[in-house]
């Protein structure tokens, strides 16, 4: 038997654990959220991505309940949280600066929550012990906040907002904190934890590496509206619009105007002096239309030569190496003045490259290699 | 050398500031009373040579302080003043907390004009204040007038010259240095902290309890201190607005001195107050100790 895709989001008939419905939150004169309408399902895996100050604290804060929608709702389960305050919510929050409470230990933060709902002592110690053990903090269960580091400091603030075993978790920045390798170890012990306990999480963060890492789905938002909500595949192969393409990872934006060529086949002038380039897409442009041709740079080959069956061959030179080790990112200038970027995988050692500065070289890429978006 | 001389100079403060002096009160209060100037007996004489040092350390006892333990007016006037420090301390904390709580939690824009008027106070005399609450409680005072025109009373109260108007001038007088210390551990708290405690399941309430009290514990410690400690030995509160049943050592000490001439006793009374507050002292500064390390 075929094991399913976990894709709720196309599933027509599957119910969403939470819903935005037109959420608009304003602050004074200010708009936080913009008439926002989001589903997010169960066990999903959620990312609030964007730039600070586009409105992702605020969304993870409606949902925690220490922020309250101007107008338009937000559901968990179907029903209306509005009114409901933040400690009788099943949600729970890691926060941004772990807001671990500094007068008691460890096992006294994990159990914190537990001791809230009156469970019995034998059942809090278990639950408590349990989340020790996923955290791998067994260890460290009498220290104090200030006695552990940084990256233990984080998973105590992971175990303590799991302990209650909430419908939703929140986590907001969670990585913020730390250096960029335990980063990278946290971002998988993370997934591991969110698969193993099968709670909803969502994550709010400005790393796009981090939201496309952990994620099952990414919200970009900006400006107090989510721009694309998709899964990192498509939000990195099929942007819907240049903010986004140009917002995860790299990438190199030609402005032009679009002809159409054949059916969902469009040439691009966007340079007198250069050829026009080609490029496919599902989205329909008018002639003369301005558009603009998003191209990652790991789809663009770059040759000494003319390449034979190029469709899309420019003439440029090197203006700039990125040497990143594993990988190198070439930016080739054209005449026009316009910089493609261009990247190749290093697999031979660095003094055999073939290229340098002011070497003139050849990019191409196919048709269906760069995203043709409204300009 | 410039460390030693770093190390010297507060060493050097101290010693003819602190100690120097307490020596000299010390000897005085081993002494014996005599109708002299100065008022005891024996003074050392270096023009006799050795035998007038030998003279002098001869002519010192602790008569005084076997004294006071033979009259029950001092331990009873030791334990009074510790009982009204302990009581005023507590109402002062009672009143100064809700000011500090409010000042952390008042607009960031707020706070250094709440902060002034906190310390506003002691930019006029202390006696002077103490005086204009003598013109609040007395039997003819704004209060009274107040009360008996709101028809709330149809006798007037008798505060003045009674322990409760000494709890009134304590809790004024000393309220600032509860209220600063409890408001720098209260300001420089996490606000997320609270936040975590509520989506955790607190109440409001119960986050105060479990969260923002404990948190604050050390600035509730130092203030206590700050206010107990010179409490105890007040003098010019009890004696403007304590009545003839007010003991006081303070009141003691100063009577001893002044209205007796009996400086030997005066002193052995001082060095018995020194003695007692040195435990707290102590406590305080460990208290202070602890928060250095725990925020190191």
């Amino acid at each position: 038997m075929p094991e399913t895709v976990f894709e709720p989001w196309n599933d027509p008939d599957a119910e969403p654990l939470i819903r935005f419905r037109n959420v608009t939150k304003r602050f004074g004169d200010f708009t936080a959220i913009d008439n926002q309408t989001l589903d997010i399902y169960e066990k999903e895996f959620f990312a609030l991505l964007g730039p600070s100050g586009c409105g992702k604290t605020t969304m993870m804060r409606m949902l925690a309940g220490f922020e309250t929608p101007t107008e338009g709702t937000i559901e968990l389960s179907g029903q209306d949280i509005a009114p409901i305050p933040p400690n009788k919510r099943a949600v729970n929050m890691m926060f941004q600066s772990y807001a671990l409470f500094p007068h008691l230990s460890v096992w006294e933060n994990i159990a914190f929550g537990l001791k809230r709902d009156r469970m019995d002592k034998a059942a809090i110690a278990a639950r408590v012990e349990e989340m020790l053990k996923l955290t791998r903090l067994e260890k460290f269960a009498r220290r104090k906040p200030h006695q552990i580091s940084g990256g233990q400091r984080q998973r105590v603030a992971l175990a303590r907002s799991l302990a209650k075993a909430p419908k939703l978790l929140l986590l907001d920045e969670p990585m913020g904190a730390l250096d960029a390798k335990l980063r990278q170890d946290t971002q998988f012990e993370l997934m591991d934890i969110q698969e193993k306990t099968g709670t909803t999480f969502v994550i709010v963060t400005h790393d796009q590496e981090e939201a496309m890492t952990v994620a099952s789905r990414v919200a970009v938002m900006d400006h107090g509206r989510i721009v694309q909500a998709d899964t990192p595949a498509r939000i990195y192969e099929d942007p819907e619009s240049v903010y986004v393409a140009d917002f995860i990872g790299d990438v190199t934006i030609i402005e032009g105007t679009a002809q159409p060529l054949r059916d969902g086949c469009y040439e691009v002038s966007f340079a007198e002096a250069q050829p026009k380039l080609s490029a496919q897409s599902d989205r329909q442009f008018g002639t003369g239309q301005a558009c603009a041709l998003a191209i990652r740079p790991e789809k663009v080959a770059i040759s000494a030569e003319k390449p034979e069956n190029g469709v899309n061959a420019l003439k440029g030179t090197i203006l700039d190496i990125a040497y990143l080790g594993n990988i190198s990112t070439y930016h080739v200038e054209l005449p026009g003045g316009q910089v493609i970027k261009a990247q190749t995988t290093n697999t031979r050692r660095l003094s055999r490259r073939n290229f340098t500065w002011e070497d003139e070289v050849w990019l191409s890429w196919s048709e269906t290699a760069g995203v043709l978006l409204e300009g | 050398m410039r460390r030693f001389a770093l190390i010297v100079l507060p060493y050097a403060w101290l010693l003819a500031l602190f100690l120097v002096p307490f020596i000299i009160v010390l000897k005085i209060s081993l002494s014996d009373i005599a109708l002299a100037i100065p008022p005891y007996t024996p003074t050392l004489d270096l023009a006799a040579g050795w035998q007038g040092v030998k003279d002098f350390f001869a002519g010192l006892d602790f008569e005084n302080f076997v004294f006071l333990t033979s009259d029950d007016l001092y331990w009873k006037a030791y334990l009074s003043s510790l009982r009204i420090a302990a009581i005023s301390t507590f109402l002062t904390l009672l009143v100064g907390y809700p000011i500090a709580y409010g000042m952390a939690n008042a607009p960031a824009h707020w706070r250094p004009t709440l902060m002034m008027l906190v310390i506003l106070p002691f930019w006029t005399s202390f006696l002077i204040r103490v005086y204009s609450w003598m013109g609040i409680l007395s039997t003819e005072g704004y209060l009274n007038q107040i009360l008996g025109g709101l028809g709330l009373i149809s006798e007037p109260l008798q505060i003045l010259n009674t322990n409760v108007a000494v709890y009134i001038g304590i809790v004024y007088t000393y309220l600032p240095f509860m209220i600063l210390p409890i408001y720098a551990t209260l300001e420089r708290m996490d606000a997320s902290l609270l936040e975590a405690a509520e989506d955790l399941g607190c109440s409001r309430i119960k986050a105060f309890w479990l969260i923002t009290f404990p948190l604050s514990r050390s600035g509730v410690i130092a203030g206590c201190f700050l206010v107990f400690i010179p409490a105890v030995g007040e003098f010019v509160i009890p004696a403007l607005l304590g009545g003839s049943r007010t003991l006081m050592i303070g009141k003691v000490l100063w009577e001893e001195f002044f209205n007796n001439r009996d400086w030997p006793v005066a002193s052995a009374v001082a060095v018995i107050l020194l003695l007692l507050l040195i435990i707290p002292i102590i406590l305080f500064q460990r208290n202070e100790q602890k928060n250095r390390e725990a925020e190191g």
